[in-house]
Parts: C-alpha cells; sequence; structure tokens
C-alpha cells in the first residue's frame, strides 16, 4: 500500500529544491559578475540534484511506475508541493539573496535532522546535502551582510527585497502530518533554530526583520501563485513537445 | 557497501583494475578510484559485473557519463553484462581522494582540499590555500564556486597566477 504521507513529504522536499534550482537558473548570465553567475549556477546544480534524488523516491513509494522525470515534466502546478516562497519570481539580486538565506538556512537545519534520524532513504540524501547546502547558507549571509551593510542603494533594496520574502517564510514550518510523527523530521520545530540563524545576519546586515503577517500559503497542499505555473510552463515545454527527447 | 558479497559472487581483481582506469570526464588527470567514488566491483559466476559508485555532489552531471564509461571499458574488455549502481551512502567526502589522486590535482594545477573528517556544522575553511604554481600561501579566494561543483577560484598574490582549489567537504 502506498504510504501517502510519506509519499507527500517527500514531494514537498522534491519539489522546493526542483523549483528552487529553476528560478536559480535563471541568474546564469544575468548575475552581477561572472563568478556569481558561476555560483548561482553551482547552488542550483546542488538543489536540481537533491530534487532528482527526492524525486525518484517519490516515484517508488507512489508505486506507480514513474520516473524523475515524469514527475518533474509531466505534472501540473495543482500537483507541485513546493512551498510558494520558492516559486516567486527572483530577478531582483537582493530577492535572491534574501530567500536563498531562509531558504538555505531551513534546507540546513532540516537535512540536518533527517540526517540522522528516520527514513533511511532521506537520510541517506539529506547527509549527502547538508555538507552542500552548508555552502549555500555561507554564500547568501556573506551577500546579505554586503549588501545590507553597504551604501544607502544597497541597504534600502536589501531591506526592500527583505520585507517582499518574508510573509512568504512561515509556510516553511507548516506542522507535520501527524502520520509521520517520529519517522521523519518536524518543519514545524524548525521555527526557532532557522529564524535564530537568520536573524543573526539580518543583524550583522545592519537590517530588520519584517512585522508583517504572514501570506496565505498552501503550497504543501498544490495551492500555488500564478506564478508556477509558468515557471513549468518554461520547464516542461521541451519534454512535452518531444516526448523521450534525448541528447 | 561491500557486504552486498554473496557466496555466488566474489570481487574480481581484473574487473575492479580496469574500473579504476576510468577517468573523470570533469577532471581527466585522476581516476574515479583516485577521487574514492568507486565504492565496489564484483564479479558473479556468471561474468556479470555490478559497478558501485557515488557521486561527489549531489547534481554532479558527470554520473551518467562515467557509467557509460565504465561499461564501454568493461564491454571492450570481454564482460557481456556490466551494470551500474549509484549509492548516496556513506556520502563521500574529499577525504575519499587518494594521495595519488592529490598529488595529480596538484600536478595540473588544482590545489587539493584540506582535511574535514570531524568537522560538523559550519563549513570548514582553512587558513589559507597553497599556490600550486609558486607554492606561496599568499593567495585569497576569489569565488566560493568554481568551474564544476567541486571547486573554488582562487588567486595567487604572489605570482598573480588564478587558480582552482578542490574545495573540501
Amino acid at each position: 500500500m502506498t504510504d501517502r504521507p510519506l509519499l507527500e513529504y517527500t514531494l514537498g522536499l522534491a519539489d522546493d529544491a526542483l523549483v528552487s534550482a529553476q528560478r536559480m537558473g535563471w541568474w546564469i548570465s544575468r548575475a552581477p559578475e561572472l563568478e556569481e553567475d558561476v555560483a548561482l549556477a553551482n547552488i542550483g546544480l546542488d538543489q536540481l540534484g537533491q530534487a532528482r534524488t527526492l524525486l525518484t523516491y517519490a516515484g517508488e513509494l507512489e508505486q506507480l511506475g514513474r520516473t524523475e522525470d515524469d514527475l518533474a515534466y509531466l505534472r501540473d502546478d495543482r500537483e507541485f508541493r513546493n512551498v510558494q516562497l520558492v516559486e516567486r519570481p527572483m530577478t531582483d539580486f537582493g530577492v535572491a539573496m534574501a530567500r536563498l538565506l531562509v531558504f538555505s538556512t531551513y534546507q540546513l537545519h532540516l537535512y540536518r535532522a533527517l540526517a540522522t534520524d528516520g527514513d533511511e532513504r532521506l537520510a541517506a540524501v539529506a547527509a549527502k546535502a547538508v555538507k552542500e547546502v552548508a555552502y549555500h547558507v555561507d554564500h547568501a549571509a556573506q551577500w546579505v551582510r554586503r549588501l545590507g551593510d553597504g551604501t544607502d542603494e544597497s541597504h534600502a533594496r536589501m531591506q526592500s527585497a527583505l520585507d517582499a520574502e518574508w510573509p512568504f517564510v512561515d509556510e516553511l514550518f507548516s506542522p507535520l502530518d501527524p502520520a509521520l510523527a517520529g519517522r521523519v523530521a518536524d518543519p514545524a520545530a524548525l521555527r526557532d533554530p532557522v529564524l535564530s540563524d537568520v536573524r543573526r545576519v539580518v543583524a550583522e546586515a545592519t537590517l530588520v526583520l519584517p512585522d508583517v503577517p504572514p501570506a496565505l500559503g498552501g503550497g504543501r497542499q498544490g495551492l500555488h501563485t500564478e506564478h508556477l505555473g509558468f515557471l513549468l510552463a518554461e520547464m516542461q515545454h521541451l519534454h512535452r513537445s518531444h516526448p523521450g527527447a534525448t541528447w | 557497501m561491500t557486504s552486498t558479497t554473496t557466496p555466488s559472487t566474489t570481487p574480481t581483481r581484473r574487473a575492479r583494475d580496469l574500473a579504476a582506469t576510468v577517468l573523470d570526464p570533469e577532471l581527466p588527470m585522476v581516476t574515479i578510484e583516485d577521487l574514492g567514488i568507486l565504492r565496489d566491483v564484483t564479479e558473479d559466476d556468471q561474468g556479470r559485473v555490478h559497478v558501485t559508485i557515488t557521486p561527489t555532489y549531489s547534481g554532479c552531471p558527470a554520473m551518467e557519463t562515467i557509467r557509460d564509461d565504465l561499461v564501454e571499458t568493461l564491454t571492450l574488455a570481454g564482460y557481456q553484462h556490466v551494470d551500474v549502481e549509484f549509492v548516496l551512502s556513506p556520502a563521500w567526502s574529499t577525504d575519499d581522494l587518494t594521495e595519488t589522486g592529490r598529488d595529480r590535482l596538484a600536478r595540473a594545477g588544482i590545489a587539493p582540499p584540506g582535511p574535514v573528517r570531524g568537522v560538523d556544522g559550519p563549513v570548514p575553511i582553512g587558513l589559507s590555500v597553497r599556490c600550486p604554481q609558486c607554492g606561496s600561501l599568499d593567495t585569497r579566494e576569489s569565488s566560493r564556486f568554481g568551474s564544476t561543483a567541486c571547486k573554488s577560484l582562487w588567486v595567487c598574490r604572489s605570482c598573480r597566477e588564478p587558480f582552482d582549489h578542490f574545495k573540501a567537504l
């Protein structure tokens, strides 16, 4: 019988990483300097690698014979389980760094918890990914500090980027399905450690944490902003137009 | 990973030696054995070879090429059935690089990584990286991320040459 709660949980992890990787890829050739093009491409590639293994596992849990490609390219937006944080456009460098800081700090704590207990397959992915994500956190933190504690212009733009992202942070800490209690890491338990790390970087950057109500959320249930559909259209177009194409 | 050996499966020296000659497509100065990503090679009594490898990074795009190269190398040597398995656990670390691998990287101008075992949490950063060109320790990191997932970009202040550094992971 399909372990539906574990499947949904795994899809959440996979889709967060996949959608974030796709947004990171947008920066290739558009970053402020060549080294940053390379850095964001590398970060996206790490996330894509995590997504691939997680989607493969989700396909096995689902028991319908779907591969990682089937799940990435042939699902519609309502079937994606990523948080809304990662799906919105990320065409401002401050937004990219604010989001990467929050998201990678969340991934770091989540993967660390998953690596030490619970599901064996998720533990293997997490133990590998946690080392990669530590580099992502460090990279984002360096930029947030540099821009926040930089010129008046960079400070103001970094603050408004943080303000724009903040309503979507809350959804990361959605409570765990009770059926999974004790089997996998509970995102709700990560709220304090994640926010404490983020708060420290934000303070060093001379920025302030926004005091805003959370957005509606619902990404884990397949409820998304309009932006995910456009992202998927671009990501899935080639595969759907030329099924089975390889090079 | 070697615990998968069953009575009918014996590790075959020849198959392993052949597999160990496959080069990393992105770092062709080192073999997959030098990198420490060749985990196991077994051959059963039917002559079927099973190779187990692990990626350096989750998203390492070289894995598929390495699999194809393994199959080709072993097939050309007469093995009819070759399959390659990817495993994630235990996670690869730069500590798995062999001494030969480190020497070959350094001779190709890529500064080898420092030790990481036992370090948890924050990204381990050494005090400095030795320039593979002139040997100076007066170097600086110009980018945490380099031309492949496993490298960062550095510049030597003494000889002014840029160089790649294999990141500790």
